[in-house]
């Protein structure tokens, strides 16, 4: 079994050396020990490498934490010697936000050697997500990437978190929370207390159209219930961090609420599910990116969420 | 020995991913009467019978162009035989070629049914082509095909949220849209709370499949005559939606009779008076 993992991962090394070369990733610190790869505000897709979401390591006395390990394992490599290069200190924790390919794939990256692999933490909810996924992630790496991913290679995380966690680093705490399904059914954020740094993953999107990939309506109720951190500064999923809070959470709130007025609208006029999305797809939608790949998919998803309203 | 091995694992990973980027991607312009997945069906399905093809007539099909959501594609099939021809439309059947199990749906219709339209969603994974064949009450079978490319990045089949649909299983809304008059066809929607699982998701820790369980059997009465019986396959998605229409002669009570994989029924009935 170690055999085989060491020989995926050797592979997918070598594979992606001789294509491309090794990645190079960079890191910011942008709060004391807390450090931030910007993935590209573009879709999940090759021609990017699969860099498109926000990375975090958080480092400690003691050991270091990887907030999502990126989109595919030559990314997960690349962080994790980035990480070597600021800090001599091991990875005892690999944190996963949600269960998306570009949060997760870089996983199978740290888990060599076993002897002092790190522990995987997610949402409680993220295992059986991820599972029924996997065949799918497999697919589309093969796909849109041409890169064969071994079952063996989705590392699936066994710390579960059913509301919050506490981690401790060494000299600093780290506060998970598992939220109920919002983006997606399985979203957890991350605070580190000492920086006031709130990791909020895929909760919130800036400048990148937010997905809707859980519950429209549950992710409204989860932004409130965010906005009562005391942070500093904000990490998104995807886009630039700010320290403008709760503020940064305004322009994610305003297109889901317009995507909840109109989708309701909709629904009042007995438009069928094709008749609301063309409708609903047609909307300016200032300030955003990407909003031609997500926003006919956002209102599909809130259409079938929508529609078992009273 | 341990190296040996490690190397011939690497060895054999390479050989797999080399094999693997030579399959090729479909493409919209690939003649779909060759798809291997098709000939497959179309021999088990309609082994020695010819389907024409339709020409803009009997039988459409609307879809995306592209799955904007990979695990809710709208798909509405259409059918419309011409002024004067006294044939009716027996049976509908949804073929999604390149999804793990290719026939999504058949849906026959009794002469109650009125007009022989579905509207329904399914889950769509890769580029493929979407096929609705029409089997006529002569026996002769119209087949239309569409298209459909697959959606990019973090999209998958799987529903959104299963603990949520399973919480509410079998939870059903029956309504009709507009106004229901005695002897013309009444739009209906039928939705049924339901995670549809495919059956293809493995558990990690115990190296088990989660067993299939998806909703495999719609029936549609009204006032104790069958209007339109659905065999389902997990390709509908989670939460499964039907519209259809039927013909109502008086008044009456629209039944819906659901039957799951695991045996688990539900139903639901609304009470109509249609005007004259």
């Amino acid at each position: 079994m170690r055999t085989g993992l060491a020989a995926v991962v050797l592979s997918l090394l070598c594979c992606s050396a001789s294509a491309a070369g090794p990645l190079t990733l960079a890191l910011d610190e942008l709060a004391p020990g807390v450090y931030v790869h910007r993935g590209l505000v573009e879709d999940w897709l090759p021609g990017n490498g699969g860099d498109v979401a926000n990375l975090g390591v958080v480092v400690g006395e003691r050991c270091v934490a990887v907030i999502d390990s990126g989109g595919t394992p030559a990314l997960g490599a690349a962080l994790r010697a980035a990480i070597a290069r600021t800090t001599p200190l091991p990875v005892c924790y690999v944190i996963n936000t949600h269960a998306h390919p570009d949060h997760v794939l870089g996983n199978v990256a740290f888990a060599t050697p076993a002897e002092t692999a790190p522990r995987f933490v997610a949402h409680a909810r993220l295992p059986a997500a991820l599972a029924a996924r996997a065949p799918y992630l497999r697919n589309a790496m093969q796909r849109d990437f041409g890169i064969a991913l071994a079952p063996a290679a989705i590392i699936v995380p066994t710390v579960l978190v059913e509301r919050r966690l506490e981690l401790d680093l060494g000299g600093r705490t780290l506060q998970l929370d598992a939220w109920p399904t919002a983006h997606t059914n399985n979203d957890l954020s991350v605070f580190d207390s000492r920086t006031r740094t709130l990791f909020l993953a895929d909760l919130l999107f800036v400048e990148h159209l937010p997905v809707l990939d859980g519950s429209l309506r549950g992710w409204l109720q989860v932004l409130a219930e965010l906005r009562r951190f005391d942070a500093a500064l904000v990490v998104p999923g995807h886009g630039a961090p700010s320290t403008h809070w709760p503020a940064a959470l305004d322009a994610e709130e305003g297109y889901l609420r317009l995507l909840l007025t109109e989708t309701r609208a909709a629904l009042r006029d007995k438009s069928g599910i094709q008749q609301a999305v063309d409708r609903i797809g047609r909307l300016p939608l200032p300030g955003w990116r990407l909003a031609e790949q997500f926003h006919r998919r956002n209102a599909t998803a809130a259409y079938a969420e929508l529609e078992w309203e009273e | 020995m341990n190296r040996n091995n490690t190397v011939k694992g690497c060895l054999a990973l390479l050989l797999w991913v080399l094999a693997g980027t030579a399959a090729a991607q479909l493409k919209s312009a690939d003649n779909p009467e060759a798809s291997p997945v098709w000939l497959k069906v179309q021999a088990s399905l309609f082994a020695g019978r010819t389907i024409a093809p339709a020409r803009g007539d009997i039988v459409s099909i609307e879809a995306p162009a592209r799955a904007e959501d990979a695990a809710i594609v709208p798909m509405a099939l259409r059918t419309r035989l011409p002024a004067g021809d006294s044939r009716h439309v027996d049976k509908l059947y949804l073929i999604i070629d390149n999804n793990p199990s290719p026939i999504a749906a058949v849906f026959d219709f009794a002469r109650g049914s009125g007009q022989a339209d579905i509207e329904t969603r399914v889950r769509v994974d890769e580029y493929t082509h979407v096929r609705a064949i029409a089997e006529l009450s002569d026996g002769s079978l119209v087949m239309a095909t569409r298209f459909v490319k697959a959606s990019g990045g973090c999209s998958a089949p799987p529903g959104k949220d299963p603990q949520a649909a399973l919480a509410s299983l079998g939870k059903m809304r029956l309504r009709v849209d507009g106004d229901v008059r005695r002897g013309q066809p009444v739009l209906a929607q039928l939705m049924i709370s339901h995670p549809n699982h495919s059956g293809l998701a493995m558990d990690q820790s115990t190296r088990q499949y989660t067993p299939a369980h998806f909703v495999r059997r719609v029936a549609i009465s009204y006032a104790g005559v069958p209007v339109l019986t659905a065999d389902l396959d997990f390709a509908i998605s989670e939460n499964p939606n039907l519209r259809f229409h039927f013909v109502p002669q008086g008044a009456g009570e629209l039944k819906a009779e659901v039957v799951d994989t695991q045996d688990l029924r539900f139903e639901s009935a609304l009470a109509l008076v249609p005007a004259r």
